[in-house]
């Protein structure tokens, strides 16, 4: 099995004429996406890759049913309004690749979203993949690229990071333990969807006997899935990785992502520690050391993988 | 982005906030006539980005302008936490009853903004919520319904104020609410707002953060302030290196090659972008190299793109050799990089193999890279070598 996305989901791609859309969109097909539409407006009529293009969701909606999903690939001054045509056309899963998009705009979008009882993820990620089911977004990037990076399996993955959610499924399978769904859930300082907020659907996963979590300084989304795995007394082993350890002698300092600048204590990296430790979260002082915790976690509850 | 203490009250005075009569000064000559001016008791501030001003003596009262003059000198050369002053503020001192706090910043867990109100101000808000937590609401409010003053209300009144104090606090309040969401702020605060003895109220000091992303949005406003495109409003100010690399980054849309923080180190990073770049200079201080900068790239840079940068990276004092490390890339060409790469230690006439510690970007168009890599002898790494080991290996040849 998987979250989020299986091998029936269907999905749209908003800016699909874009030159990363149209990346983004070959990748997807050719990792077996069931994409049916794209939307540009001004664009009506043509195709990319074979997928129909349309001015608006309601016309895709329309001609092909209501999708799934929607991948929103177009410009930050667009991005607001692009996942409100989604929600208010009855998409419900929305992954944002666009990046540098202010806060307040996240939060409007956020907030519809839980009004349309859909769920965005990201913005500022390369979106899902469950190996061998699908991928929606660019995470792995090209079919090829993606094959050889992820693999199935039983090991689940979140990310703040798009890039780094490749090199931890890359370093998961050369130590033979494959993948259930990994998500890049973004790099802002606001996201549609965080770590403790995907934890029940992990959980509730057969596949899923392990996550692995790449997290990085500032917010305080480690606090509450820490918070999270101690109220829900969770079994599930979870390893995660902390970058950015220089940046707790730098407050004020923005490095990499948008949401990594420390504005207070629980954004230190050493408080992000000290928080998971106490919800009995392993955290690995470096990438390659994640399968053998991972390992050694599934081997202490007699879990074979 | 943040900004001064007097660009924020630039910005409340445009909402109509309550604000004491002052200006900045840039002499004590000029410090003397807005004393004058004011024509009573003073306070003499300090402009400086970073907090406890008031702990480092940077804020001081003056009686007369003769004194307020002598204040002014006294308070221009503290440095408060390795900031210098930029300039000074002088405002009429004011007879406060009590003082009042108030700020909105952004609740990332709840994806809200969220109003912090006390009726303890003046002090730590911290030390508030801690030992006096009935003394601070918190009030979550939507951005997509329309924003009501019965909010700013509810917030005042939850720590138990009452009578005429809630309904003269209530529209600067609401105020404040509508200003951080108008100018996509990240905290609109006022530390203290202060009760005078006649019973109005007054925004005695207050601190407005910007959102980089939306500096665009905002040009107008900006420059008004007086704020220029290239202060990056940082911890510290950017060094004309870092200001050179932004400007090489800015001019070509294709990809990030910049984003460069400058140290004292002799090791130059070219690391992959966002989560990439956090592990890597993690990995080099682990071993225990010395940065010489902080570099992000990524997406799809063009080949000048990269040679510029190399180029730049290795003209800085200090720098012996850079690395050239990334997670595993999926969009990213390697070959593209790495072509960057080497013409860029060429143009500044170093031999690629010397000048490159290491190279690590394992991922698409990777066996051309290598190639490319492998013709002038520089070496580099696939995915079987962690991106801890890679960062090792260079930090090994700076010490050999």
């Amino acid at each position: 099995m998987s979250i989020l996305i299986s091998k029936d989901t269907t999905f749209i791609v908003q800016g699909i004429t874009g030159r990363e859309a149209v990346n983004l969109t070959r990748e997807n097909l050719a990792y077996g996406a069931k994409i049916i539409g794209g939307v540009t407006p001004g664009r009506a009529g043509r195709d990319v890759y074979g997928v129909p293009v349309y001015d608006t969701v309601r016309d895709v909606a329309a001609k092909h049913g209501t999708p799934d999903g929607a991948v929103v690939c177009v410009p930050p001054r667009f991005t607001r309004d692009a996942v409100f045509e989604a929600l208010e056309n009855g998409v419900k899963l929305i992954v944002v690749v666009t990046e540098n998009i202010p806060r307040r705009e996240v939060a409007q979008m956020v907030e519809l979203a839980g009004l349309r009882g859909a769920r965005i993820i990201g913005p500022n990620c390369l979106g899902i993949i469950s190996p061998d089911e699908a991928k929606m977004g660019g995470v792995g990037g090209p079919a090829a690229n993606t094959r050889q990076a992820y693999v199935k399996g039983p090991i689940g993955v979140m990310s703040r990071s798009g890039g780094m959610t490749t090199e931890i499924a890359s370093t998961l399978t050369a130590a033979s333990l494959g993948q259930s769904t990994c998500v890049s859930i973004g790099g802002d300082a606001i996201v549609g969807t965080t770590y403790a907020e995907l934890m029940p659907l992990f959980a509730a996963d057969p596949e899923t006997k392990a996550i692995a979590i790449y997290s990085e300084p500032g917010g305080r989304m480690e606090a509450e899935l820490a918070e999270w795995v101690k109220a829900n007394r969770s079994e599930l082993p979870i390893v995660a990785f902390l970058a950015g350890r220089f940046m707790d002698e730098m407050r004020g300092m923005r490095f990499g992502h948008a949401g990594t600048i420390v504005e207070g204590k629980e954004d230190t990296t050493a408080e992000k520690i000290a928080r998971m430790e106490s919800a009995g979260i392993s955290v690995a002082e470096r990438i390659e050391e994640i399968p053998g915790l991972i390992k050694k976690r599934l081997a202490a509850q007699g879990v074979e993988v | 982005m943040r900004f001064y203490e007097y660009e924020s009250k630039a910005l409340f005075r445009r909402r109509g906030l309550p604000l004491g009569k002052g200006r900045v000064v840039a002499s004590e000559t000029e410090a003397r006539e807005a004393a004058a001016e004011i024509d009573g008791p003073v306070v003499v501030k300090s402009q400086v980005l970073s907090g406890g001003r008031m702990k480092a003596g940077a804020v001081q009262f003056a009686d007369t302008p003769d004194e307020a003059a002598a204040k002014y000198a006294e308070v221009l050369p503290i440095v408060v936490k390795g900031e210098k002053a930029r300039c000074v503020l002088i405002e009429a001192k004011s007879p406060v009853a009590k003082e009042y706090f108030a700020s909105v910043t952004w609740d990332g867990r709840r994806k809200l903004p969220v109003l912090l109100f006390s009726d303890m101000g003046g002090i730590d808000i911290e030390e508030v919520a801690e030992q006096h937590p009935e003394h601070l609401s918190r009030t979550h409010f939507s951005t997509i319904l329309p924003l009501s003053e019965r909010i700013a209300k509810e917030a005042i009144s939850a720590v138990g104020v009452t009578g005429p104090d809630l309904v003269r606090l209530t529209p600067i309040v609401f105020a404040l609410m509508k200003l951080f969401l108008e100018y996509d702020l990240t905290l609109a605060e006022i530390n203290p707002l202060a009760r005078l003895e006649d019973g109005k109220f007054l925004v005695l000091d207050g601190h407005v953060d910007m959102e980089a992303e939306a500096r665009g949005s905002h040009k107008a406003l900006l420059t008004e302030l007086g704020i220029g495109e290239d202060e990056t409003r940082q911890a510290r100010p950017p060094t004309p290196f870092e200001l050179e690399a932004a400007r090489l980054n800015a001019v070509d849309h294709r990809g990030i090659a910049g984003n460069v923080v400058e140290f004292d180190g002799n090791l130059g990073l070219v690391i992959g972008a966002g989560g990439g770049s956090l592990t890597l200079f993690d990995a080099v201080r682990k071993h225990g190299g010395k940065p010489a900068n902080y570099c992000e790239i990524g997406g799809n840079p063009s080949m000048s793109k990269v040679r510029n940068l190399t180029r730049l990276l290795l003209s800085k004092p200090g720098i012996e050799k850079i690395a050239v490390m990334m997670n595993v890339v999926s969009n990213t060409r390697v070959d593209i990089v790495a072509r960057g790469v080497i013409s860029g230690c060429l143009d500044a006439g170093k031999d690629p193999a010397e000048a490159v510690a290491i190279f690590r970007i394992p991922g698409s168009w990777e066996e051309e890279g290598f190639k490319i890599l492998s013709k002038y002898g520089v070496d580099y790494c696939d995915r079987s070598v962690s991106m801890y080991e890679a960062a090792g290996r260079a930090v090994a040849k700076m010490a050999s």
